[in-house]
């Protein structure tokens, strides 16, 4: 079943400074995307593609210029009150700056317990146990929950934003570049976390990144961006099969598993392929 | 290229550039007085022109204060409490060596320019800062830019850092860096926020420069990737303490602690592979 679906979506930024109008600049021309639920999307390009213009879109933080994002078969503009509340709820975002999206002043069961106030009928009590349960959800420990932002590491705070996304028990989790400020380790130990969190509850994932090497083991479809157009969409496991300049680009681009001087074989072993979820 | 003897003979010949830098001993601890935590551990290094010495570690291990207590930069509220600096085994000042012995290139280049000066204003106040200045200034920093790959330099010198991208802001500090001819480079995270296109093409740059100008670099990463395209050898921080340092191949091949292994584990585990038991 289809979740969310970008028709022809285009989007132009124009800057003003005093002296008038800039140059208008397309981000967007004319895209179309569309999630179905439970899966994981990745949503691959370089710098300036579009892919995090795409994402606030399809998260109706920006409306486009022309063309219809719709909710389970409705345009956003069109859904009513109850619908409009629904939509809110089971779309969430994950940003890639993690401190610049949390108040400062706020510690992390506030953080975490804003989505549930604004969008659920929790009582003050049941917000607290869902808190708990969350920070347990994202192997965070309780104790972490009285302090504030600037007490715990980097990579604490990215899961304290996903334990807020997945608060309201979203439909689908938009990932903007969600791990990239992480170490590399607690990159793949996160995605190993989502991972286990889509099997237990069903959850759709939208993956923007640039990063070619995190999509093959995350994602099951990889769509590629460039100048503001999807150029190729292909399973992730073929990602050997990306053929536009743009996707070959990135795949020139994808750091060396091993020094030059080394061969594979020499160092490590490819395990045994993993049982397909 | 011959590599000089550690400790040059007596009379000490004067070599027209130092052939090793190295840090001995070095501790740093917060606190004004230094009675804080310990955040760098009698840590010793040695750099060799030609060769590219990978500093790696998690958030917060130490890779950046060492850079930093080296060449005398340490932020305020942080005290080196003992160690030293030596070109070609002749101790200097951490002070003497910023700029003339060694550039130094960061994380965000954006942040490392003043917003209101121009390129050629922060090129010609580094040839300035340097004593360099002079009737030839123009053609050193055209020459240093072509070296950096910045092929129209009279379209970039005129403009802001607000005008140009990542990737060419992070092109215009390696110019800058490689105005002052100084044999040693440390690259603190020099890639990282870069889309991986740019990074591929700002390392395959960095290796030339090796090459090219026997270029001695200090190359702090979190990312095992960076470490396998460009490192010779590879240091390992632990909470400020040096656990392992070795040749690449060895790290990745046969890496002895834990730290070691669980970073090469979770790089590798991104390819599919396994570290070899």
């Amino acid at each position: 079943m289809t979740l969310i679906r970008a028709d022809g979506v285009s989007r132009t930024y124009r800057s003003f400074s005093l002296v008038g109008a800039g140059a208008a600049r397309t981000a967007l021309a004319g895209v179309s995307l569309s999630v179905a639920a439970g899966e994981t999307v990745a949503l691959l390009g370089r710098s300036g593609c579009g892919k995090s213009t795409l994402a606030r879109l399809l998260c109706g933080l920006e409306r486009p210029d022309r063309g219809t994002v719709s909710y389970r078969g409705t345009p956003l503009a069109r859904l009513d009150r109850a619908g409009a509340r629904r939509f809110r709820r089971e779309v969430q975002m994950v940003f890639q700056d993690a401190p610049g999206a949390v108040n400062p002043r706020f510690d992390i069961r506030t953080i975490i317990a804003e989505p549930l106030r604004h969008l659920t009928s929790l009582d003050a009590s049941a917000r607290a146990r869902r808190v708990d349960e969350l920070l347990e959800m994202v192997e965070l420990p309780a104790s972490l929950a009285s302090m504030l932002p600037s007490q715990v590491s980097g990579g604490q705070l990215q899961r304290v934003c996903i334990a807020r996304a997945l608060a309201p028990s979203p439909a689908l989790v938009v990932l903007d570049e969600a791990v990239s400020n992480l170490d590399l380790h607690l990159q793949a130990a996160t995605l190993a976390l989502l991972k286990r969190l889509q099997q237990a509850s069903g959850l759709a994932y939208l993956f923007v990144t640039h990063d070619l090497r995190l999509v093959e083991r995350f994602a099951a479809r990889t769509v590629v961006m460039d100048a503001g157009t999807v150029v190729e969409e292909t399973p992730s496991g073929a990602l050997v099969e990306l053929r536009h300049p743009a996707s070959l680009l990135l795949k020139s681009a994808i750091l060396p598993p091993l020094p030059a001087r080394m061969p594979v074989r020499m160092a490590a072993r490819m395990p045994a392929p993993a049982p397909v979820a | 290229m011959t590599a000089a003897p550690p400790f040059p003979t007596s009379p000490a010949p004067v070599l027209p550039t130092p052939q090793t830098l190295s840090i001995e001993g070095l501790t740093v601890a917060a606190g004004h007085d230094g009675a804080g935590p310990v955040l760098v551990r009698d840590l010793t290094l040695e750099l060799r022109r030609g060769r590219v010495l990978a500093l790696v570690g998690a958030s917060g291990s130490g890779k950046s204060m060492t850079c930093m207590a080296a060449l005398g930069t340490l932020p305020p509220g942080t005290r080196t409490l003992s160690g030293r600096v030596r070109l070609n085994g002749a101790e200097c000042a951490p002070e003497a060596l910023r700029g003339r012995e060694v550039a130094t290139i960061l994380q965000n280049p954006r942040s490392a320019f003043n917003p209101v000066r121009t390129m050629r204003d922060h090129a010609l106040e580094t040839l300035a800062a340097l004593g360099l200045a002079g009737p030839d200034s123009e053609a050193r920093i055209e020459a240093a830019m072509a070296e950096a790959g910045l092929d129209e330099p009279a379209r970039i010198l005129p403009l802001h850092a607000f005008e140009m991208s990542g990737g060419m802001l992070q092109r215009m500090m390696i110019a800058l860096a490689l105005l002052a001819e100084a044999p040693f480079l440390f690259a603190d995270e020099p890639t990282t926020d870069l889309d991986l296109v740019v990074q591929a093409r700002i390392l395959d740059l960095l290796q030339r420069l090796v090459a090219a100008r026997g270029l001695g670099v200090l190359l702090v990463t979190h990312d095992m990737g960076v470490v396998a395209r460009l490192a010779d050898e590879v240091a390992v921080l632990d909470h400020g303490r040096l656990v392992e340092c070795a040749p690449v191949e060895e790290v990745f091949g046969a890496p002895r602690h834990p730290v070691t292994r669980m970073l090469v584990a979770a790089h590798l585990a991104l390819y599919g592979l396994e570290l070899a038991p």
